[in-house]
């Protein structure tokens, strides 16, 4: 068993993410174990603490701004952000009371997962945050149908595939990318404003690609 | 009547001898199981019973005596060797397992060094006791009493280059030694207090004869910060200090289940917070004053271009009016 996650390559009984590759159970036993099984760990499904909820809010506001509280006080039902194995969930009350009654190792997933705290403990989104976030955006950017395939296979967006942008949308600016056919494609950084777009040249990057929804075939199996 | 006497005396003494001394061969029906390495036999005849009624005490004593003769006949079998006039068997190895008298001794606790050791892998490499001196070509000693390549018996030290001449290399040499025989044990003494769970003063608390290290700092720093009453409540800040990541505290969360609308209002004052907080970004205020030059100035353009050659005359007439009204104005005064 060798360890695919932190401890590249070290052998490891139990780890994040691990792969059994010509197991050698000799080698294994001699090994010292403590350094994989410390990241086994489970935590408990909890609200966010205030630093937090500080993080995972900023994070939000640069691609929504205000229209946060859109999402916390929602006319349709009470709904809340829990932390469950390092992922923010955004669940309806209702159901999140009923995920309290399965045991916190077998609790996959519960509600929408929004995105998930690195170990520096910094917030990153996920492309399943993409259905709440879309409504709300406040800066959009409409790729080309060239483009399209493109940016779902992870790429950056260039000026050649850029086809509409949000009126005076600043630099480094969180954006939902969309198609021209007004479907949510993910999430980007725009690498330049609005007004220098127009004279870069065709083959600039006018926005970072961070999120697509081809991440759902791609990273199928870390999305939760 | 004398010699006669002597002689019935003689042979009532023999008879009485051999009586007492009985045969050494002793029939049992079942055979006594023998350990010898224990010198060790168990008699697994059932006892006569009747026999037993009749005189208990010489019944047990002549079994006794049966199986301690069968024990050592076993014993004479054995190999044996003569040592300084004695007559030595030598014992095969025991069958009985025994259960030994005192519990088993508990494995002492690792020191310090021993746990790191076991983290890391080091293991003890074992080195010869004794070496050669390089001096008498004698094999002596590693360490301890007349031991090799003894660099206590120097009698000449080289003053390093970078060193006061004036100083003591001899006296600075046996400080270092009792330096390092002081550590020894003060690390020695801590184990102990570890391993029996005394608790003992911070090592980095502990007051220094040298300059206190950045790490020493911080730490008495941190610990006077919250030395107060009110366990540090009102401690005034320093410019740009940074507290320190551990506090001690323990991480309380919120009930995961309960009144939501607590969380809920939080939530929504921290996300207006957030939201409200726009510091001014040059590069965005610019980008916008950019913006609205560019749009101002197209429109002009259009105004100037598009629209004017439409309604030439509307848009010239106004302006011309106004100035021409003024020129009246003037002309008329």
């Amino acid at each position: 068993m060798r360890c695919q996650g932190k401890h590249q390559g070290s052998l490891a009984f139990a780890c994040c993410r691990w792969q059994i590759t010509n197991f050698e159970p000799a080698l294994v036993v001699q090994e010292p174990r403590e350094l994989c099984l410390r990241k086994t760990r489970t935590f408990k499904m909890r609200p966010l603490t205030e630093e937090e909820t500080r993080s995972v809010f900023e994070k939000l506001a640069n691609y929504i701004g205000e229209n946060i509280k859109l999402l916390i006080d929602r006319p349709d039902g009470n709904f809340c952000f829990r932390l469950h194995q390092e992922r923010v969930y955004y669940i309806s009350e209702e159901i999140m009371r009923k995920a309290t009654n399965i045991g916190r190792d077998n609790l996959i997933s519960v509600g929408t997962c929004i995105g998930k705290f690195t170990k520096t403990r910094r917030f990153r989104l996920h492309i399943t945050a993409l259905d709440f976030m879309a409504p709300y955006a406040k800066y959009k950017l409409w790729v080309k149908p060239s483009g399209e395939q493109s940016f779902l296979y992870g790429n950056h967006i260039l000026k050649a595939s850029l086809g509409r942008i949000t009126e005076n949308t600043p630099q480094y600016q969180g954006v939902i990318i969309y198609s021209m056919s007004d479907l949510p494609l993910g999430f980007g950084a725009t690498s330049r404003s609005t007004q220098d777009c127009r004279r870069a040249n065709p083959t600039d990057i006018v926005c970072f690609h961070q999120a697509d929804v081809g991440e759902y075939l791609r990273s199928e199996n870390t999305l939760t | 009547m004398a010699p006669v006497d002597v002689a019935a005396l003689l042979t009532t003494a023999e008879k009485g001898a051999k009586d007492k001394l009985k045969s050494t061969h002793v029939a049992k029906e079942v055979d006594p199981e023998l350990d010898l390495g224990n010198l060790l036999g168990s008699d697994l005849q059932p006892i006569d019973v009747r026999e037993f009624m009749k005189d208990r005490e010489a019944f047990l004593k002549n079994l006794a005596r049966d199986n301690t003769q069968l024990l050592f006949n076993a014993i004479w079998k054995l190999p044996t060797e003569r040592c300084e006039g004695l007559v030595l068997a030598t014992l095969p190895e025991s069958r009985t397992v025994i259960p030994r008298e005192k519990p088993v001794p508990k494995p002492k606790p690792p020191t310090k060094w021993e746990e790191f050791a076991k983290r890391k892998g080091i293991k003890n490499r074992k080195r010869e006791r004794l070496v050669l001196d390089k001096n008498t070509q004698e094999w002596k000693p590693r360490y301890g009493y007349k031991r090799a390549n003894d660099d206590t018996k120097d009698w000449l030290l080289e003053v390093p280059a970078n060193a006061d001449p004036y100083e003591d290399q001899f006296a600075k040499k046996i400080e270092a030694k009792k330096e390092r025989v002081a550590k020894n044990e003060y690390q020695r003494l801590r184990n102990i207090a570890r391993n029996k769970k005394i608790a003992m003063p911070d090592k980095l608390l502990a007051p220094t004869a040298t300059r206190p290290s950045k790490e020493q700092v911080s730490v008495k720093l941190n610990l006077s910060r919250v030395s107060t009453a009110s366990v540090g409540k009102f401690t005034e800040m320093l410019p740009k200090e940074k507290l320190p990541k551990k506090t001690g505290k323990k991480r309380k969360f919120e009930p995961v289940v309960g009144d939501l609308s607590g969380e809920r209002s939080r939530n929504l004052e921290l996300a207006m917070k957030i939201a409200r907080k726009e510091p001014l970004d040059i590069t965005k205020a610019l980008n916008q004053h950019i913006a609205e030059t560019e749009k101002s100035a197209s429109e002009a353009n259009k105004m100037g271009a598009g629209k004017g050659r439409k309604s030439k005359g509307k848009g010239n007439s106004g302006k011309a009016g106004r100035s021409v009204g003024k020129k009246k104005k003037g002309k008329r005064n």
